[in-house]
């Protein structure tokens, strides 16, 4: 099987600092991957250089077999990658229904997906539990909210890599539990690649698990052999804790 | 009524009103009213790429005067026909948008601004340079003779004022129309949702350059119309029409009709036009009435008209 | 006359042209740089300038070098004022928002402009120079006051330029353009900042006026030209960059009398609006700034 997003030796550096630093990367279709480190490990770098929206300084990105490491921003998510934002950016002056109205009509407009729009967007929103909220306005939702409906938009987009950057951060215990369902929900149609601080949730989720440290990849593996590996408890999950 | 319902019949009854006035207003309104929906044509031009898409452009006195000479540079040096001339217009503002699109788009913000602004200045001065071909500071008067449209049930005088206010408001209402379902399309929802948030539409799979070019391509096509329907209806054309107060106009007309909706360009230019005329009752002091409109406007009353009546008490307007 | 004699004359009006307009600009780069607003009423206070400098010496009376001197005082301080009073009444109320802050003065030009024709009329009106000694140079003789003109804005400019660098208040102006909440934090107040740069601004260009009137006269549509050029001399020169102003403006107001002696000035106007436009579609760090 080919692996459905690769990366080799994907470099970034801004100014002196290697933030993302000869990264050799890849994730089979169907798997559930997360991506730990402390902060400024050059996670969400790494993630942005997946998506396009920094360039690479050195390396390739391949996905589906396919070299997109020059391919504008607007086009990878058209192949099929989606990307959530870290901080919640939602259309805060549209409504819900035009949040993801957005998303799908792009969808139905390269043929990801057929049937009508507004049969789309409720889709979406039923699916993480807002359709009845289809007509707020999104600026207006509570936060958890607003990182549902962000989610709601990657879902609308028939991804076929979706990127979660922090999903849970800022999201209460019993938000974090119907995520983590969710999140197994998208992944019965789609791979995910999740960063993530909260060890909990990574456990429960990924089948494998990327560690990065200062822009390098420190270890990789099923979740039993990471929290296993010394070397990661020493750079990340806090020495003998 | 359903929310669609109720939007088209609003419009409708606005284009009704218009046409009502056709019948009712003195002279002297009457010929105002003809200027000013043409001018409004133009405002609604501006509105798309300044409401909807978010882009302060500071030089549309260009696409204006580009439809106004196209037009009227067409019929004086080609001898073209009122109908062709017209689409010759059309053609020279989609070229020119598409040129200053494609350079402009790259820059955003003030840079926008400001090159959108020299771009305009050195269109003005081009038609000042180039005076033997366009007439140069006089300017060019169309002849009545050539602003007469032969059609299969006889002709149609341009000079006439029933015709001229008709004409108007037919272009007018196509042009409203158009705008509606443009905006109330999934174009429309990008347009606003690059203003909104560019990095976000990007990342939704949205070439956000090719929008906005798309969206200024439109906007000019606009304007030249309403620049080509001034020079047929009017029979002048001059290059004070392409000096920066012509990009500040329909700036102020939508920033006061209320930017980004439908009826706004038209509000605006008629509050404005009445304003100044009333006011030059009292002062001649024009340039002082627009100048306080425009920082009070600022200051107190950013939406506009429209765009209060609609955040407070009508949110279904487009 | 030769073609030398004729291009150091050119030369020479270009350099008078240039002393103006580094000055103009000066003053709009700073505004832009430290508050990151565009004035678009620059031009205006240049003209504002220009207007009460016929003013103060038609009143004054007498000798013109008293009546200069008087208007070379009071002429800025009052534009400063205008200056300050749209900052407090208008700017600041609309949080220095960069579209908010171009209409709203655009609106201020506007305001200006109509003042000045109500007022002042739409006649040029000529203000004497102080005095009018001609320094006779082998091929033509020329104006001493045009010389004295970039002698003055030669000093005014290494002024700026050591108050900037080497004073209290030039450190306190560059660390607001820096970054305006740390300033803010570092207990600068930013808002009394902003107040004074929009005033020296203003008076810089204001100063320009006074100096130019003796050479143009004034009128109330005076401040197109030096608004545009200045945008020019900024967009080339490269933001908060005082050399990068000087050498645009030398580029510019050299080149503007050189190309203007020998062509049309419409079209060397066209061509230099075109050029502009161009930098700041692909250099929009000017030609001498650096890229980020």
């Amino acid at each position: 099987m080919t692996p459905l997003l690769e990366t080799r030796g994907l470099s970034r550096n801004f100014g002196g600092l290697r933030a993302v630093d000869h990264v050799d990367f890849s994730v089979m279709p169907g798997e559930i991957r997360a991506i730990i480190g402390p902060n400024g490990a050059g996670k969400t770098t790494f993630v942005s250089l997946v998506c396009g929206r920094i360039a690479p300084s050195a390396g390739a990105i391949i996905f589906d077999g396919a070299d997109i490491t020059t391919l504008p921003a607007h086009r990878r998510v058209r192949l099929g990658i989606a990307y959530t934002f870290q901080i919640t950016s939602v259309y805060a002056n549209l409504s819900v229904f035009d949040n993801v109205a957005l998303a799908m009509q792009r969808t139905l407009a390269d043929g990801r997906a057929q049937g009508r729009l507004r049969a789309g967007v409720m889709e979406a929103l039923e699916r993480v539990g807002l359709a009845d909220r289809a007509s707020a306005t999104a600026g207006q939702l509570a936060y958890g909210h607003q990182r549902l409906l962000e989610v709601a938009m990657g879902l609308a987009l028939k991804p076929r890599l979706m990127m979660l950057d922090e999903p849970t951060q800022g999201l209460g215990d019993s938000e974090i539990e119907s995520f983590i369902a969710l999140v197994r929900e998208i992944a019965a149609s789609a791979t995910v690649l999740l960063i993530e601080h909260n060890m909990d949730v990574v456990m429960q989720l990924a089948h494998r698990i990327t560690v990065l440290e200062a822009g390098r990849v420190l270890a990789e593996g099923a979740p039993e052999a990471i929290r296993a590996d010394a070397a990661v408890q020493r750079a990340y999950l806090g020495g003998g804790a | 009524m359903t929310a669609n319902a109720r939007v088209y019949a609003l419009h409708i009854a606005v284009i009704a009103a218009l046409l009502a006035l056709n019948f009712l207003l003195p002279a002297y309104h009457h010929g105002l009213m003809a200027r000013i929906l043409v001018l409004a044509t133009f405002a609604m031009g501006y509105n798309l790429t300044f409401g909807y898409g978010g882009l302060l452009s500071l030089g549309h006195a260009m696409f204006f005067a580009a439809g106004l000479y196209g037009a009227g540079l067409g019929i004086h040096h080609l001898g073209l026909g009122v109908a062709s001339a017209f689409l010759a217009a059309l053609a020279c503002g989609a070229v020119l948008a598409l040129a200053v699109g494609l350079l402009a788009l790259r820059t955003t913000g003030v840079a926008f601004m400001i090159v959108t602004l020299m771009f305009s200045q050195a269109f003005q001065l081009a038609i000042l340079h180039f005076s033997a071909f366009t007439g140069g500071d006089q300017g060019l008067v169309l002849r009545p003779q050539q602003r007469r449209v032969e059609t299969g049930l006889g002709a149609l005088d341009l000079t006439d004022p029933t015709t001229r206010y008709l004409v108007a408001l037919a272009l007018f209402t196509v042009v409203l129309f158009a705008m509606l379902a443009t905006v109330r399309s999934g174009f429309g929802r990008v347009l606003v949702a690059i203003r909104e948030n560019e990095e976000r539409t990007r990342m939704l799979g949205y070439d956000t350059f090719a929008n906005r070019l798309a969206a200024l391509v439109g906007s000019g096509v606009i304007c030249a119309a309403a620049g080509a329907a001034y020079a047929l209806l009017f029979g002048y054309v001059g290059a004070n029409f392409a000096s920066v107060q012509y990009s500040i106009l329909p700036l102020l007309w939508v920033l006061l009709g209320g930017a980004a909706t439908t009826l706004g360009p038209l509000v605006g230019a008629v509050f404005m036009y009445y304003v100044v005329d009333i006011a030059s009752g009292y002062t001649s002091a024009y340039m002082l009435v627009v100048g306080a409109a425009l920082i009070l406007l600022v200051l107190f009353f950013r939406k506009g008209l429209i765009g209060t009546v609609r955040e407070h008490w009508a949110r279904w307007l487009p | 006359m030769g073609f030398g004699p004729h291009l150091l004359l050119a030369v020479l009006e270009g350099l008078v042209t240039s002393a103006v307009l580094a000055l103009t600009a000066l003053g709009l780069s700073l505004v832009f740089g430290v508050m990151r607003v565009v004035n678009v009423a620059h031009g205006e206070l240049f003209m504002l300038g220009a207007v009460l400098a016929w003013a103060v010496t038609t009143a004054v009376g007498g000798s013109p070098a008293l009546g200069f001197a008087a208007a070379l005082v009071i002429a800025p301080l009052i534009v400063g004022a205008v200056a300050v009073l749209a900052e407090r009444l208008v700017l600041r109320r609309v949080d220095y928002d960069p579209e908010a802050t171009i209409v709203a003065t655009i609106g201020l030009l506007y305001i200006i402009q109509q003042l000045a024709l109500t007022f002042y009329g739409a006649d040029a009106r000529p203000v004497p120079p102080p005095y009018n000694m001609r320094i006779a140079l082998p091929w033509f003789g020329y104006s001493a006051y045009k010389l004295s003109v970039i002698g003055a804005s030669a000093l005014l400019l290494a002024v700026a330029w050591l108050v900037l660098t080497r004073t209290r208040a030039g450190l306190i102006m560059r660390a607001t353009q820096y970054d305006r909440e740390t300033a803010q934090a570092f207990g600068i107040p930013v808002e009394r900042v902003y107040a004074a740069v929009f005033a020296i601004g203003a008076m810089l260009a204001a100063i320009a006026a006074v100096l130019i009137v003796p050479i143009t006269q004034a009128h109330y549509l005076m401040g197109q030209d030096p608004l545009l050029l200045s945008f020019a001399v900024v967009i080339i020169g490269g933001l908060g960059s005082l050399r990068g102003t000087v050498v645009a403006a030398l580029l510019i107001g050299v080149s503007d009398g050189v190309i203007s002696m020998f062509f049309s000035p419409t079209l060397a106007k066209l061509i230099a609006t075109l050029a502009v436009a161009m930098v700041l579609v692909f250099r929009p760090q000017g030609l001498f700034g650096k890229a980020m």
